[in-house]
C-alpha cells in the first residue's frame, strides 16, 4: 500500500509532469514536422498533375516550340535534352568508372585517393551554375559560339562525380574474399576487376549511372549559356541546341499563356522522368540487397 | 613410339613459351588498365583545378579594373560599367540564412520522429518520400513558386506580417514594403523546402549509427524520449548533424533556378525582406546571356567565382567533419 502511494506521489511531482509535458511537446512538434515536410511533397506534386495533365496532348511530343501566341508542343525540346543527356552519359560514365574503380581498387589506401574521395564529394555538391561558367569559358568562348557539345560537356562534368562515388561505393561492397580468390588461381588485378568484381557491383553502377541520369535530366543552370536555346528543331552538335529545362524557363517567365501552359507540361513531363528513374534505381539496389 | 615420346619431349618448351606470352599479355593488360583507371582519378583533379583556374581566368578583368572594392560595392550599372558584388552576396547569404532557419528545426525533427517515433512499416516509405523531395529538379520548386507559392504568400502571409509587426520596432523593418510576392523572403521559403530532405536524411543516418545501448542505458534510468534524444543522441552525433547542416548550406548558397524565379533580381541592399532582391547565382543565370561588354561577362563571372569559393570554404568544412565522424565510427 505505502509503496503505491509513494510511486502515484512521485508520478504527480510537478517535475515529473513536466518531463512528462515536454515529451508530448516534442513529439507533437516531430510529427507536425513530419506531416509539414511531405505536405510540400503533396503540394507540389498535386499541383504540377493539375497544371501539367491538362496540356498534355499527343501534339507535346510531334510538334516543335511554337512562336508566342501559337499552339504548339516540345518536341524539339525533348529531343535536345535526350541528345543531350545521352551524349553527357556517354563522355562521362567512363570517366566515373573508371576513376571509381581506382579508388575502390588499385588505391584503396593511396594518399591520391584520399584527396580525389575528397575533390570529388564537393564536385558532387558544387553549384551547377559554376560548372556553366567553366564550360563557358573553356568551350564556348574559344569556339565563339554556344553549341549542343558544350552543354553535354557541362552534363557530363555533373555526372563523372555522381558515378565516381556509387562506382567507388559499390565496388567497395564486394567482398574481399573474391578478390582474394581471384588472386589465388592467379588472375591479375585487372581481369579480376573487370570479370569478378564488375559483375558482383553491376546492379550498383547500373543505380549510379540511373541517378546521374536523373540528376541531369532537371538541370537549367548549366545550359543556360552553354547549349543556350532554339526555337527549332536542331541536330546540329555545333549549334544552339533546345532543352526541356531551358524552354520551361524561358517560357514560364514569359507573359504568353500559350507558352506558360506548355512549361507546365514540360515540367510534369521532367518530374516524371526523374521521380521514375529515381524509383528504378532505387529498386535495382534493394532488389539486390535482400 | 619414339615419335610420341619426342613430341612428349618437346611440349613443354612450347607450352612454357606460349604461357610467358599469355603471362607477358596479362601483365600488359593489367599494366594498362591500372594506368587507366589513375588517369581517370587523376582527371577528376583536373577537373576541379580547371574550373578554378577558368574562374580566375574569366574573372581577371574585373578584378582588376575593381579590385578588392568589388566586394563591397552595391552599385551594377551595365551602361556606365561599374559593378560591385555586394547586393548579390547580401542576398545569396540571406535567402541561405532564411532557409537554414527552417530547415534546421524542421528537418532535425522529421528526423526525429523517423529514427524514434515512426512506426517501422512506415519507417521506410517516409524515409523515401522525403529523398524524393531532394529528388525535384530545381526548376520545378522555381515554376511552382513563381506560379502558386508567391501569389499564395502576397495575398495572405506578407500582408498579415506586415500589419501584424508594423508597431514592433526591427520587425517593422524586416517585413515592410509592399507585398510584392516576390523577394528575398519567398525565395529563402523555397529553398528552406529544398534543403530540408537533405537536413532530414543525413540527421536520421548519422542518428542511425547511435549504438543501441547508450539509447537503452537512458532509457532503463526513466528518460523519457524527449530526453533520450536531446540529451543522448544529439549529443552523441553532434559532429555528424553539423555536416549535414553545411551540406545543405552548401546546396542553398549555390541554388539557382529555384531562387531565379522569384527572388526579383533587383541589385540592391534592403532591410525589408519583402524587397526584391539578387543572388551571386540568379544574377548569374539571369544576365550572363545577356551581358554585352567584356567587362560586364568578368564581372558576373567573378560572382561565380565567389559563389565557388563560399560554397567550396562551406562544402569542404561538411566534408572533414562527416570524415572525421567516419573515422570514429570505423573504430
Amino acid at each position: 500500500m505505502a509503496t503505491t502511494a509513494s510511486k502515484t506521489a512521485a508520478m504527480d511531482s510537478p517535475l515529473y509532469a513536466g518531463r512528462r509535458r515536454r515529451n508530448t511537446i516534442a513529439k507533437g512538434l516531430a510529427y507536425a514536422a513530419t506531416i509539414f515536410g511531405l505536405g510540400w511533397l503533396v503540394l507540389i506534386l498535386g499541383v504540377l498533375l493539375y497544371k501539367g495533365l491538362g496540356g498534355l496532348s499527343l501534339a507535346v511530343f510531334t510538334e516543335n516550340t511554337p512562336p508566342p501566341g501559337a499552339a504548339g508542343g516540345l518536341l524539339n525540346a525533348i529531343m535536345g535534352s535526350i541528345v543531350m543527356t545521352v551524349l553527357a552519359v556517354v563522355i562521362g560514365t567512363p570517366i566515373g568508372v573508371l576513376a571509381g574503380t581506382y579508388l575502390a581498387e588499385y588505391g584503396r589506401h593511396d594518399k591520391l585517393s584520399s584527396v580525389v574521395r575528397f575533390i570529388n564529394d564537393i564536385l558532387l555538391s558544387a553549384p551547377s551554375i559554376v560548372i556553366g561558367l567553366f564550360v563557358y569559358e573553356i568551350l564556348v568562348a574559344p569556339m565563339g559560339h554556344f553549341s549542343g557539345w558544350a552543354g553535354a560537356v557541362a552534363l557530363a562534368v555533373i555526372v563523372i562525380p555522381v558515378v565516381v562515388r556509387t562506382t567507388e561505393d559499390m565496388l567497395s561492397l564486394v567482398p574481399d574474399t573474391l578478390r582474394e580468390a581471384a588472386a589465388s588461381i592467379g588472375l591479375p588485378r585487372a581481369h579480376m576487376i573487370v570479370r569478378i568484381a564488375y559483375r558482383a557491383a553491376q546492379a550498383g553502377i547500373v543505380t549510379g549511372i540511373l541517378l546521374a541520369i536523373a540528376r541531369i535530366s532537371g538541370e537549367t543552370a548549366p545550359l543556360l549559356f552553354t547549349a543556350l536555346n532554339n526555337q527549332f528543331f536542331s541536330m546540329n552538335m555545333n549549334a544552339p541546341m533546345p532543352s526541356l529545362p531551358v524552354v520551361i524557363f524561358q517560357f514560364a517567365l514569359s507573359p504568353y499563356a500559350e507558352w506558360q501552359k506548355l512549361a507546365w507540361t514540360g515540367a510534369l513531363l521532367i518530374t516524371v522522368t526523374v521521380l521514375g528513374l529515381s524509383i528504378l534505381a532505387r529498386s535495382l539496389t534493394s532488389a539486390r540487397k535482400s | 613410339m619414339s615419335e610420341v615420346a619426342l613430341k612428349g619431349a618437346s611440349l613443354p618448351a612450347a607450352a612454357s613459351a606460349s604461357r610467358a606470352a599469355v603471362l607477358r599479355r596479362l601483365r600488359l593488360t593489367d599494366s594498362i588498365f591500372h594506368g587507366l583507371t589513375r588517369g581517370a582519378s587523376l582527371a577528376v583533379l583536373a577537373l576541379l583545378s580547371g574550373v578554378i583556374i577558368a574562374l580566375i581566368y574569366g574573372a581577371a578583368p574585373a578584378l582588376s579594373t575593381f579590385g578588392f572594392g568589388f566586394l563591397f560595392d552595391e552599385s551594377w550599372n551595365p551602361v556606365t560599367e561599374r559593378f560591385g558584388a555586394l547586393a548579390p552576396i547580401f542576398g545569396t547569404l540571406v535567402t541561405s540564412f532564411i532557409a537554414m532557419l527552417i530547415a534546421v528545426p524542421v528537418g532535425l525533427m522529421v528526423a526525429f520522429f523517423l529514427t524514434e517515433l515512426c512506426p517501422k512499416v512506415l519507417r521506410r516509405p517516409i524515409g523515401i518520400a522525403i529523398e524524393l523531395l531532394a529528388g525535384i529538379p530545381s526548376i520545378i520548386y522555381g515554376i511552382w513558386g513563381l506560379f502558386v507559392f508567391a501569389p499564395f504568400l502576397q495575398q495572405y502571409v506578407q500582408p498579415f506580417f506586415i500589419d501584424t509587426f508594423a508597431n514592433v520596432p526591427i520587425l517593422s523593418t524586416l517585413f515592410a514594403g509592399p507585398p510584392y510576392g516576390i523577394g528575398m523572403f519567398t525565395a529563402g521559403l523555397i529553398l528552406a523546402i529544398m534543403v530540408l530532405p537533405f537536413v532530414t536524411s543525413i540527421s536520421r543516418d548519422v542518428f542511425d549509427a547511435v549504438p543501441p545501448v547508450l539509447k537503452e542505458a537512458a532509457y532503463g534510468v526513466g528518460c523519457t524520449t524527449w530526453e533520450v534524444f536531446r540529451y543522448v543522441v544529439l549529443p552523441f552525433t553532434r559532429v555528424g548533424v553539423i555536416g549535414g547542416f553545411m551540406l545543405g548550406l552548401g546546396r542553398a548558397l549555390g541554388e539557382t533556378m529555384a531562387v531565379t524565379f522569384v527572388i526579383g533580381n533587383a541589385h540592391h541592399v534592403s532591410a525589408s525582406l519583402f524587397a526584391p532582391g539578387t543572388t551571386i547565382s540568379a544574377s548569374i543565370a539571369n544576365e550572363f546571356t545577356e551581358a554585352v561588354g567584356d567587362l560586364y561577362t568578368s564581372s558576373l563571372v567573378a560572382l561565380g567565382l565567389i559563389l565557388f569559393f563560399i560554397t567550396f570554404c562551406v562544402l569542404a568544412m561538411a566534408r572533414y567533419m562527416l570524415m572525421r565522424l567516419q573515422r570514429q565510427g570505423g573504430k
